[in-house]
């Protein structure tokens, strides 16, 4: 059992994408499609040094959101939607190998296709070249049913470290 | 639709219906966090009309909409990834039921415009900034790595070897067929040309970084782009620079060895000639490449000049069936660099490299392709059947439909560089089958003759 409410824990742990919003140097949000996984504490995500304009805006302003919205994406039995807010940490110390030991097992989980990928290291060098987004919870939005139009239940969270 | 943030066209907006099931609104709370929260959506014209969702921002706000789209790939991941981000002012509709969005700016990736190659190669300035800024703040040098063994395979391009033993190792075996081989010698000789061509690999790579040529290549692909191992920070400039001259060294030692053993000048003036047209392929002041010459230097080098060298290093002397089978497989290593100058073309053109494909149309990039393998067929069955070449070599025309396939797939492919990629490997395969049947048409003839008093007529 997680930190998580357990429809919630549900959702990260089988959905294929889901919104990363960050905040720019102006402070708008600027949202990122990414497979997000669950470690039962933090939600956990990586970013190539390729597309890492958003690890530069999350170490200046570490409030993010992660939203679950796609029906498709998320194949469970009774759908929801779901966004949870957080603060988000970059770890950057090895991006060489570092996400490996942490995100890899559960990334290929939801993406077996990885591997293979992971195979051609030397055809696609940069894009193995990865930080860690660490996002500890703080506050979670949950929409039974997936609708919108009613207010969702509202989980406040103490933070985790 | 572009990964780059643009102004919104209605083109951009008309396809949101078909493409997206669903938006997602993104707001900024008083307390900092962003909030995102999933409605449904209807194009209206110019703006984007939002169904109720709560919690809903104030009136008038300037919010973000989001459209993402993946198809699930059971067991494997997902495909069909695209996105919209759009930025702009929120109202209350008439009578206050829906929301109108009106986007004023955008954001977008879609895999079918644009492949994640192509994505992922629009990143690289950026990794680059990231493992700079990295480095400055940690103090330790923070760059991209790859196993040894791999780095080197990627920076000298280990692979294309091929267009090197080919040419070599039917020089070998038409001195073979004269009656003339040595083992060590045929060892030696691949080994030194071996060199010259990971040199040459090397060097375009030093110059091609230097002159910009590679950081406008935005459509690298495994066969075109070079190895890019500077570029992507795998190694520095300076030590490229000197793999490159360490492999002409041995080049050079063994060129000079070989020169003194079997004949100096004839071989001297070869090596000179293999040597410098690798070197100024790409380098100043004369940067043949540059000037739509690289073909003729390609099919000179790893044509009549390796054919010819390794065969008189054997044999002691020149011969014009030597010359005369090293013609096809001169044109045929000349339409691998043609096409792999294809998907090149824009980057190319950018950094002022004027090859052929750079200079002609699509249409006479591919009459020239047909005619050039056309007249490499044709001189391997004018060879074979006049006796100019052994008779077996004929069996080498059995690689003319790889030659059509390549020409179908320029013709459908020309302007998608990943697309291509595969009719690019069908070219390097009928480069390396044909000058492997063509040494098997020799290889046949000396069988026979040993095998055989007099060997028909097909056989010699």
């Amino acid at each position: 059992m997680g930190v998580l409410p357990q429809e919630v824990e549900q959702l990260l742990d089988v959905a294929l994408v889901a919104e990363l919003t960050v905040l720019d140097e102006h402070d708008r949000p600027v949202t990122h499609p990414l497979i997000p996984l669950y470690d039962g504490r933090r939600i956990l995500m990586t970013s190539s040094v390729l597309f890492s304009k958003k690890l530069e805006h999350i170490k200046r302003n570490r409030s993010v959101a992660v939203s679950i919205s796609d029906p498709i994406a998320v194949d469970v039995e009774r759908f929801r939607r779901a966004t949870i807010q957080g603060d988000a940490t970059v770890v950057d110390d090895d991006l060489h190998s570092g996400w490996e030991r942490t995100v890899l097992p559960l990334w290929r989980k939801k993406e077996p296709a990885i591997d293979f990928f992971l195979g051609k290291r030397v055809a696609l060098p940069l894009f193995f070249e990865r930080a860690v987004i660490e996002i500890a919870p703080r506050r979670v939005f949950l929409w039974e049913d997936g609708r919108t139009d009613a207010p969702p239940q509202v989980v406040e969270l103490e933070t985790v470290r | 639709m572009t990964a780059a943030r643009s102004g919104v066209d209605r083109a951009m907006l008309e396809r949101l219906d078909e493409r997206f099931s669903h938006a997602v609104v993104v707001t900024v709370g008083d307390d900092g966090y962003p909030m995102s929260v999933a409605t449904s959506f209807r194009v209206a014209g110019d703006s984007i009309e939002l169904e109720p969702f709560i919690p809903a921002p104030p009136a008038e706000s300037d919010v973000s909409v989001v459209f993402s789209h993946i198809r699930p790939q059971p067991g494997s991941g997902y495909d069909e990834r695209r996105y919209v981000q759009f930025w702009g002012p929120l109202r209350p509709g008439e009578g206050g039921a829906r929301h109108v969005f009106v986007p004023a700016r955008a954001q977008a990736w879609d895999e079918q415009d644009m492949p994640f190659f192509e994505f992922s190669e629009r990143g690289v300035p950026q990794a680059r900034r990231y493992m700079d800024d990295l480095s400055e703040r940690t103090g330790r040098r923070v760059r991209p790595r790859l196993p040894a063994g791999w780095l080197f395979l990627r920076a000298t391009r280990l692979p294309f070897l091929t267009a090197t033993v080919i040419p070599v190792g039917l020089g070998i075996a038409i001195a073979g067929h004269d009656g003339a081989f040595s083992w060590w010698l045929a060892v030696l000789t691949l080994i030194g040309a071996m060199c010259v061509h990971l040199g040459l690999n090397v060097a375009n790579d030093v110059f091609d970084t230097a002159s910009g040529a590679d950081a406008a290549n935005l459509t690298p692909t495994q066969f075109s782009g070079g190895s890019r191992v500077v570029h992507y920070g795998l190694m520095r400039l300076s030590t490229l620079a000197l793999l490159s001259a360490a492999f002409y060294a041995v080049a050079i030692g063994i060129g000079l060895f070989l020169a003194v053993d079997r004949g100096f000048w004839p071989l001297f003036w070869l090596g000179v000639a293999g040597v410098a047209i690798s070197v100024f392929y790409t380098a100043p002041p004369l940067r043949l490449v540059h000037r739509g010459l690289g073909e003729i230097c390609v099919a000179l080098g790893f044509g009549p000049i390796m054919v010819l060298g390794a065969y008189y290093v054997q044999a002691q002397r020149f011969t014009w069936e030597a010359l005369y089978a090293s013609l096809p497989v001169a044109i045929l290593i000349a339409l691998i660099l043609y096409v792999n100058e294809v998907p090149d073309r824009a980057g190319d053109a950018a950094a002022g490299k004027r090859t052929l494909p750079v200079r002609l149309s699509k249409d006479a990039v591919i009459a020239v392709y047909e005619w050039s393998s056309g007249i490499a067929f044709g001189l391997i069955l004018v060879g074979g059947l006049s006796g100019l070449m052994v008779r077996p070599t004929l069996i080498a025309v059995a690689t003319i439909p790889l030659a059509v396939q390549v020409v179908r797939g320029l013709r459908a492919n020309y302007d998608n560089p990943y697309a291509l990629m595969a009719d690019m490997a069908v070219n390097i395969k009928l480069h390396l089958y044909t000058g492997l049947l063509l040494i098997a048409g020799y290889v046949v003839a000396i069988v026979a003759a040993h095998l055989i008093d007099r060997p028909p007529v097909f056989l010699r």
